[in-house]
C-alpha cells in the first residue's frame, strides 16, 4: 500500500502531500521535513529507493523517489508495493501532469494543487493504485473538466490562457518567478531514455 | 483553457492575502501575482512566513464565517486553507466550512468540498459523521461524478462504525454499467475489509465475481483484495489458482487490448501484482506450485525488453520462482536473472538484485558465492543504500568463520551512517552475531563495546540484557567465564579511565553492573581504585539518575572495608539527599551497607546473580507488623479485587489500586527480562494474601539459573566448539582460497585464478576469501536460521559415499581406531557447524583420515536424519510382517542393505518384534564385524537395539559392548558379553534408554570389543544418534490436571508454526500431525485453542497450549524441566514441515 506521496521543491517547500494513512499535523510536517532531508541529500547517480525514516514507519517502508528539474516526487510505500513498479508509476504520473497542464512546471503544481490532486485521484485511492494507464487517466480527468468548462462557461469568463503563464513568457518578468517556471518535463524525458 | 484561467483568478486571493476585496483581486492580480510569488520565493525565514499566513488565515477565517459568502468564493477559500494547511498551519476553523461545501456545492465546488475534507479530517475526526448523509445521497446520484466522488472519498477514510450505512450502497454499485464505477466500489471494500474485515465477509462471492469481470481494470482492481485475503489465508484460495495462472497467461501472451501496454508491455503493474497472488499460493505447496511452472517460465522468457518495467517484471518472477516449491530449470533461469541484477551498471538494478540475494541466499547460498567480487565492490559503493543492502546480505551468510570480517564491515558502516533507524536495526545485528558465533573474548567484549558506543541509547534495550545475562550465567568452563569477566573488567576500567563523559548512558550502566560484581577478579585493582572510578561518574553532568542508580548499586557491592568505606561514605552523603527517591534509598543502602560488612555479604553475595533469589513472596517477615497493625485498629487487608468490587457497589469513586511493587535487586531485575513478567505477575498477585499461599511457596520461588536462554548452553557450546576447531584451521591465506573453494564446491565453476593480480585485485580476493568462506561447504545450508532442501541433498549424497567405501578403508578404519574417532567426532562436530576442514591439512594422510571420517560422519548423519523424517511409530509394516520367514542367514556380502534388514529384523528379541520399531541402520563395519542398530519404542522407555554380525570366516570371541550418552540413563538388558558368536551369524544386545536431559538430537556413542581368532584384541567405536521425538510419549491428563501443572511449571517458550490443513479443520488436522508423529496427546480442543500434553521419559511432563491466530498457530510451551520446551518446540517444527 501507498502511505503517502509528497511532493517538494530542492528548497523542501511541500507542493502537494497526500497521507493515505492517518499521522497528527506535527507529525505530517516531520515527515515532509524528514523525507527532504533523506532525499535531498543523494546524488543524482545512486538508486531511487530509500529505506525506513523512523517516522513513516520503519523497516517494513521504503522511500521511491525521482527528481525533476526543481521537484522531487516521492511516495513512501510498505513491501507489497514493487520498488521499480512505483518508480514507473511516478513517471505515469509526471508524465500525466505534463499533459493536462502542457509543459507542467513547478507553478502549475502551486496555482494548481486542487488539479493535482484530482489526477493523483484518480492514479492512487486510499493508498492502492487504481489506474496506471495515462490515457484512461486523462480521459477521466477531462470528463470531469468538461464539466467544469460547461459550469464555467455560463459565467462568461473571456480569456482562456493563464494569466501567469502568459506572463512568465514575456521575458520581462522571468525573474520573478526564478525556476519556478522551468518545465519538469525537459528532464522527465532525459529519464525516460536512460 | 478558461478553466485555467478561472483556477488561476482563484487561487489570486490566496496569495494576495491582504487583499480581501474579490472584485479588486481579479483587476490588480496580473501585476500584484508576479510581486507576491516573488515574495514568497524571497521569505528569508520561517517567521516571516508565518506572519504571511496567518494573516492569510484571519481573512479566510472572516470570509468563510461571513453568512454573505457564496458556495463560489467559499470554493475558492477552501483552495487557499488547503495551501496553507500543506505548510503545516492549522485551520481546523475551515472543516465544518469543507464537509459544508461538500454538502451544498454544485458538482464541482462538491469536489473542492470533498478533497478539502479528505486532507483535512481523518476516519476518526468527530465531524465526519456529518459526511455520512452527503456520502449516501451522492452514491445515489445519477450524475457519475458525484458517485466516483463519494467512492473515492469514502476509500480515503470513512467512520468505521458507519459503514454498515452505506455498505449495501457500495455492494450495488459492483453491478453498475460503468466500469470506473464497479471498479472504484471494489477498492472503497477493499478498505472497508481492511478496517472492518467482519463487515465484509458476506460478500466473498461478489468479490469473485469482480475477479471474472469483463472489464481488466475492475479484474486489477480485485486482486488487491485477494492479494491481502491470500497473504492472510492462503489456504481458502487455492482454487483460485488456475483462474490467476490464466489471467497472466493471457496478459503475457498479449491478448489484452493495446491500451494496458505501457512501453509495450502488457498491463505491467498487473503482472506483477498476479505473481505476488502466485507466489503466496504456491509457497510451500508443490501441487500448486506445479499449476504455476509453465507460466513463470513463459514470464522470463518474455521479459526480455530493456524497459525499467520489464526489470520490475523479472524481479517479481524471481522471488516467485524461489518462493514457491522449487524447480530447478526456473531455478537456474532466476539465478541467472539476479545474475544480470547484480550486475547491471544500473543502479536501481543492482540494488533490487543484492535484494533479491538477500532473499534466496538461504536456499542457495552458492549464488553469493558467485556473485562475491561484485558484492565485495557494492560493500564499497558510495551509495550508502547499495552498502547497507549488501551488509544485510553479507549477516544472512554470516558463519563461525567469516564473523569477525563481516561485523568489522558492519561496524565501519555504523560509524559512518548517521539515520538512527539504520543504527538501531545494524547494532542489532551485530549483537546477535557476537552472541551467535564469538570467536574469542576479546573480540567479543571489544566488539560489543563498540556496539554499546555507536548503539547509544537508541538501541534495544534487550541487548544490554541480553549481554549482562550472558556474562552472568556463564558457560561450562568456570575458567573460560572467568577469563571472559576478567577481559570485560579489565576494558571497562580502562575506559572509565579514558573518558568516560562520551559513553552513552546504557554503556555507563553495563560497566557499572560488571565493575560492581567482577572487578574482583583482578586481583591488582583495590576495589577502592574502581569506587573512584564510579565516583567519577556520579558527578557528571550528562549522567542520567537511572545511570547513577546503577553506579550506586554497584558501589554497594564494592564498597567493603578498607579505603573503600570512605569513598562510599563520602557518596553516600552527597546523594542521601537527593530528590530521585530512588537514589536516595540507594545512597541510604550504600551508606549502611558499606559499614557492615556482615550484613552486606548478605545481602548481596557474590555471584548472586547466578543464585536463584529466594524471594518469600507470602511476605510472611511482616506478619509480626501486620498484627500489630491490626491490633492497633488497622483495617484488614482486602485483596484488590475484593476492593474493586465494593468500590463499585458503593459506587464511589473507581480509582485504579496502585501497581504493586516488589522488592527485588536491581541486580536480578536486569537479567531477568524475558522470564520475569509470568512469575512476578503471579507472586505480586499471591502476596495478597499469605495464608493461601503456604503450600504453593515452592513454585513461586523466582528461580533465576533455569531461565530460558536465548543463548542455550547446549546451543553456545556446540559453537564454541567449532569456533576452536576454525581456530586451528586458521584464517586461509588468499592463496589458498580458490583451491579451497574447489575443493569445497567442485561442481561450482566460478573460481577465481591464480593468475597474478593488481594490489587491489589481490586485497578484494583476499577479502572475499574470508568473507565467503564457509559458504562453499556443502553442508553450509544452516546459515542464519531455515536450513531447508540442502540437507537432503546432502543425504542422498552420503548414502552412496557410505557404500563405495572400499575393504582397504574399512580395515583402515578399524584397525587405527582411536584417531579415526577422535576424526568422527570432529567431523561430527564440524558437519554441525559447517566448516570445511579439508583445504588446511597439509599431510595426504591425514586428509585421507579426515575425508573417512567425514563418510562416517556424514553415515551417521544420515541415519538421523533418516530417523527424524521417516515415521518411526508406523514404520515399514512389510518389514515386521516377514519376521517369521527368514532365519538366521548370513547376509550376502554383495548386497548388504536391504536384505540383511530383513535378517536383521528377525533378531529381534521375541518381546520386542511385536512392538514398532525404527529402520535397521548400520553403524560401523571393520573387516570381521558388522554393526547395526534400531530402536525400539516401548511405552516407559526406550529399546536400543544393537546386533552384531560376524561377516568374516571364523569365529570371534568374547564380544562386549559398552554404550553411553552424556544425555542418557543406559542400563544394559542382558549384559553377560557375547562369548562367541559363529561365522555369519548375529548376535543381539538390548538397552534400555531414558533420558536425563532433553537435547534436540541425543547421540549415544559406544565401543565393541573383541578378540580375534588369533587372540588378537580389538576395538570398533560406533555412535548413534536418536532425535528427542522418540523419547516422547503421550500424557493422558484432564483439562483440570492439564490447568493446575500450568501453573505450577516454569520454564517456557513460545513460537508461531505453521497451520495445516487437509481439507478438514486447520487446528485439528495440526494436532494430528503431531499427534502422530510426535506421540503427543490431546487433551482438548476448544474453539481456535488446544491443549496438548506430553512426557519426556521417565515422567518429565511437558504442557503445550495451541491457539490459531493470523494464519498460524501459536504455541506456547511449559515444562518443569528446563530446555525441554525448546527442544520440542523444534521437532514440533520439523513434524510439520516434512508434512
Amino acid at each position: 500500500m501507498i502511505k503517502a506521496i509528497l511532493i517538494f521543491n530542492n528548497h523542501g517547500k511541500p507542493r502537494l502531500s497526500k497521507f493515505y494513512e492517518h499521522y497528527s499535523e506535527d507529525t505530517e510536517q516531520q515527515i515532509i521535513r524528514e523525507t527532504f532531508h533523506l532525499v535531498s541529500k543523494r546524488d543524482e547517480n545512486v538508486c531511487n529507493f530509500l529505506e525506513g525514516g523512523m517516522l513513516i514507519g520503519g523497516s517494513d517502508y521504503k522511500l521511491i523517489y525521482r527528481h525533476y528539474a526543481t521537484l522531487y516526487f516521492v511516495f513512501c510505500v510498505d513491501s507489497s508495493e514493487s520498488e521499480l513498479g512505483i518508480l514507473d508509476l511516478i513517471q505515469v504520473f509526471v508524465e500525466t501532469l505534463d499533459k493536462c497542464f502542457e509543459n507542467v512546471c513547478e507553478l502549475d503544481l502551486i496555482f494548481h494543487v486542487d488539479k493535482v490532486h484530482n489526477i493523483l485521484a484518480e492514479m492512487v485511492m486510499g493508498g492502492m493504485v487504481l489506474e496506471t494507464n495515462m490515457n484512461e487517466i486523462i480521459m477521466q480527468v477531462d470528463a470531469q473538466n468538461k464539466m467544469e468548462k460547461s459550469e464555467i462557461k455560463t459565467r462568461h469568463i473571456l480569456s482562456c490562457i493563464p494569466q501567469y503563464k502568459i506572463q512568465y513568457h514575456s521575458h520581462h518578468s522571468c525573474h520573478y518567478y526564478g525556476d519556478l517556471t522551468v518545465p519538469l518535463f525537459q528532464c522527465t524525458s532525459r529519464i525516460r531514455d536512460h | 483553457m478558461s478553466d485555467v484561467v478561472e483556477k488561476t483568478l482563484t487561487a489570486l486571493p490566496s496569495l494576495l492575502s491582504f487583499d480581501s476585496q474579490l472584485g479588486s483581486a481579479k483587476l490588480s492580480s496580473t501585476s500584484k501575482l508576479g510581486n507576491l510569488i516573488r515574495g514568497i520565493t524571497e521569505l528569508t525565514s520561517k517567521h516571516e512566513e508565518e506572519k504571511l499566513i496567518q494573516r492569510e488565515l484571519s481573512s479566510i477565517k472572516e470570509q468563510v464565517s461571513s453568512p454573505n459568502t457564496t458556495m463560489r468564493q467559499m470554493k475558492e477559500l477552501m483552495v487557499r486553507t488547503i495551501y496553507c494547511e500543506m505548510l503545516g498551519y492549522e485551520a481546523s476553523f475551515s472543516y465544518i466550512h469543507a464537509i459544508k461545501l461538500a454538502q451544498q456545492g454544485t458538482v464541482l465546488e462538491k469536489r473542492v468540498g470533498y478533497l478539502a475534507v479528505s486532507l483535512f479530517l481523518n476516519e476518526s475526526h468527530e465531524l465526519l459523521l456529518l459526511l455520512v448523509n452527503t456520502v449516501l445521497k451522492d452514491l445515489q446520484s445519477t450524475n457519475l461524478i458525484e458517485v466516483c466522488m463519494a467512492l473515492t472519498v469514502v476509500s480515503q477514510m470513512f467512520p468505521k462504525d458507519m459503514i454498515p450505512a452505506i455498505l449495501p450502497l457500495v455492494e450495488e454499485k459492483l453491478n453498475h454499467p460503468k466500469e470506473i464505477i464497479r471498479r472504484k466500489a471494489v477498492l472503497a471494500l477493499y478498505k472497508f475489509y481492511l478496517i472492518a474485515p467482519n463487515q465484509v465477509q458476506h460478500i466473498h462471492n461478489k468479490f469473485r465475481k469482480a475477479l471474472c469481470d469483463k472489464d481488466p481494470g475492475v479484474m486489477t482492481a480485485s486482486l488487491h483484495i485477494y492479494l491481502q485475503m491470500i497473504q492472510e489465508n492462503p489456504e481458502g484460495y487455492k482454487d483460485l489458482t488456475v483462474s490467476f495462472v490464466t489471467i497472466l497467461k493471457q496478459v503475457v501472451g498479449g491478448k489484452l487490448p493495446m491500451d494496458f501496454n505501457y512501453h509495450s508491455v502488457p498491463a505491467p503493474w498487473l503482472q506483477i501484482q498476479l505473481l505476488r497472488i502466485l507466489s503466496l499460493l504456491g509457497k510451500n505447496d508443490q501441487s500448486t506450485s506445479e499449476l504455476m511452472h509453465e507460466v513463470l517460465d513463459e514470464s522470463l522468457r518474455r521479459a526480455e525488453m530493456n524497459h525499467n518495467i520489464t526489470y520490475a517484471i523479472l524481479y517479481e518472477c524471481v522471488k516467485c520462482v524461489y518462493t514457491i516449491h522449487p524447480k530447478s530449470e526456473l531455478l537456474e533461469k532466476a539465478a541467472k536473472c539476479i545474475g544480470n541484477f547484480v550486475l547491471s551498471p544500473k543502479i536501481n538494478l543492482k540494488y533490487l538484485g543484492l535484494k533479491a540475494l538477500t532473499y534466496v541466499v538461504q536456499q542457495d547460498p552458492k549464488l553469493a558465492l558467485q556473485h562475491q567480487m561484485t558484492i565485495i565492490e557494492c560493500l564499497d559503493h558510495p551509495d550508502l543504500i547499495i552498502k547497507r543492502e549488501t551488509l544485510e546480505l553479507l549477516f544472512r551468510i554470516t558463519n563461525a568463520q567469516n564473523v569477525t570480517v563481516i561485523v568489522e564491515k558492519m561496524l565501519d558502516f555504523l560509524r559512518i551512517t548517521k539515520d538512527d533507524h539504520t543504527t538501531i536495526d545494524l547494532v542489532g545485528k551485530v549483537a546477535e552475531l557476537a552472541e551467535k558465533y564469538p570467536s574469542d573474548n576479546e573480540w567479543f567484549i571489544e566488539t560489543m563495546n563498540t556496539v554499546f558506543s555507536v548503539g547509544g541509547d537508541t538501541m534495544q534495550p534487550d541487548i544490554t540484557n541480553n549481554f549482562l545475562k550472558l556474562l552472568s550465567e556463564g558457560f561450562d568452563s568456570v575458567e573460560e567465564d572467568r577469563k571472559l569477566r576478567l577481559f570485560a573488567v579489565n576494558s571497562y576500567v580502562s575506559l572509565l579511565r579514558g573518558e568516560p563523559g562520551k559513553l552513552p548512558q546504557r554503556f555507563l550502566q553495563v560497566i557499572s553492573w560488571v565493575l560492581g560484581e567482577y572487578s574482583h577478579l583482578r586481583e591488582d585493582l583495590e576495589p577502592a581504585t574502581v569506587l573512584r572510578l564510579l565516583a567519577k561518574l556520579l558527578v557528571m553532568k550528562n549522567s542520567s539518575s537511572e545511570t547513577k542508580t546503577w553506579v550506586l548499586m554497584a558501589m554497594i557491592k564494592l564498597s567493603a572495608g578498607g579505603a573503600g568505606v570512605s569513598v562510599a561514605q563520602e557518596v553516600s552523603e552527597t546523594h542521601s539527599s537527593s530528590l530521585d527517591t530512588v537514589m536516595r534509598q540507594r545512597a541510604q543502602e550504600l551508606q549502611h551497607l558499606s559499614q557492615d560488612s556482615e550484613l552486606r555479604a548478605r545481602v548481596l553475595p557474590r555471584g548472586a546473580g547466578m543464585q536463584p533469589v529466594e524471594v518469600d513472596s507470602s511476605l510472611s517477615f511482616l506478619d509480626g507488623f501486620v498484627s500489630e497493625a491490626l491490633a492497633a485498629g488497622a483495617a484488614p487487608y482486602k485483596p484488590p479485587h475484593q476492593r474493586q468490587e465494593e468500590l463499585a457497589q458503593t459506587k464511589a469513586l473507581s480509582l485504579e489500586p496502585y501497581a504493586l511493587s516488589l522488592p527485588i535487586s536491581m541486580s536480578s531485575c536486569s537479567i531477568t527480562d524475558r522470564q520475569s513478567p509470568t512469575l512476578l505477575s503471579m507472586s505480586s498477585g499471591l502476596s495478597g494474601d499469605s495464608t493461601d499461599l503456604s503450600h504453593k511457596g515452592g513454585s513461586t520461588t523466582l528461580k533465576l539459573d533455569g531461565v530460558k536462554r536465548v543463548w542455550g548452553r547446549e546451543g553456545y557450546l556446540a559453537q564454541r566448539e567449532s569456533v576452536e576447531e576454525a581456530a586451528q584451521v586458521e584464517v586461509p591465506s588468499p592463496l589458498m582460497s580458490p583451491s579451497q573453494q574447489g575443493e569445497g564446491d567442485r561442481s561450482h565453476s566460478q573460481i577465481p585464478t591464480l593468475t597474478p593480480t593488481p594490489e587491489s585485485e589481490h586485497e578484494k580476493q583476499q577479502l572475499a576469501s574470508s568473507l565467503f568462506v564457509g559458504l562453499a561447504s556443502q553442508s553450509s545450508v544452516c546459515l542464519m536460521g531455515k536450513s531447508e532442501p540442502a540437507p537432503q541433498r546432502f543425504r542422498r549424497k552420503a548414502k552412496g559415499q557410505c557404500t563405495s567405501l572400499s575393504t582397504s578403508e574399512q580395515m583402515f578404519n578399524s584397525l587405527v581406531c582411536p584417531p579415526s574417532t577422535v576424526d568422527n567426532l570432529l567431523c561430527n562436530n564440524l558437519l554441525d557447524s559447517n566448516i570445511t576442514a579439508e583445504p588446511v591439512l597439509s599431510s595426504p594422510e591425514r586428509t585421507s583420515q579426515l575425508s573417512q571420517g567425514l563418510t562416517a560422519a556424514n553415515g551417521t548423519c544420515d541415519m538421523e536424519a533418516g530417523l527424524t523424517d521417516s515415521d518411526v511409530k508406523g514404520s515399514n509394516p512389510a518389514l515386521i510382517g516377514d519376521d517369521c520367514v527368514v532365519a538366521a542367514d548370513p547376509a550376502p556380502h554383495e548386497d548388504p542393505n536391504r536384505p540383511e534388514d530383513l535378517c536383521l529384523t528377525s533378531h529381534l528379541p521375541a518381546e520386542l518384534s511385536g512392538l514398532s520399531h525404527s529402520e535397521i541402520t548400520p553403524l560401523c563395519t571393520d573387516q570381521s564385524l558388522h554393526l547395526s542398530a534400531c530402536h525400539v519404542l516401548k511405552e516407559d522407555s526406550l529399546v536400543l537395539v544393537v546386533f552384531i554380525t560376524n561377516s568374516s570366516d571364523s569365529a570371534i570371541q568374547q564380544i562386549r559392548v559398552q554404550v553411553d550418552s552424556e544425555e542418557l540413563e543406559v542400563c544394559c538388558v542382558c549384559d553377560s558379553p557375547v562369548e562367541e558368536l559363529r561365522s555369519h551369524s548375529a548376535a543381539v544386545c538390548q538397552y534400555s534408554l531414558t533420558a536425563k536431559k532433553p537435547s534436540v538430537h541425543i547421540e549415544v556413542v559406544g565401543m565393541v570389543s573383541y578378540l580375534l581368532p588369533a587372540g588378537t584384541p580389538q576395538a570398533v567405536q560406533f555412535s548413534y544418534k536418536l532425535p528427542l521425538s522418540s523419547f516422547i510419549r503421550p500424557l493422558t491428563v484432564s483439562t483440570e490436571e492439564y490447568g493446575s501443572m500450568w501453573l505450577a511449571f516454569a520454564h517456557d517458550t513460545k513460537q508461531n508454526l505453521t497451520l495445516i490443513s487437509d481439507g478438514q479443520e486447520p487446528l485439528t488436522a495440526t494436532l494430528n500431525v503431531l499427534k502422530k508423529k510426535l506421540q503427543l496427546h490431546v487433551v482438548e480442543i476448544i474453539g481456535v485453542e488446544g491443549i496438548v500434553a506430553c512426557r519426556l521419559l521417565q515422567d518429565q511432563p511437558c504442557l503445550m497450549h495451541c491457539r490459531v491466530h493470523a494464519g498460524t498457530l501459536a504455541v506456547w510451551l511449559r515444562s518443569p524441566i528446563p530446555d525441554l520446551p525448546d527442544c520440542l518446540i523444534y521437532h514440533c517444527q520439523r513434524a510439520l514441515q516434512g508434512h
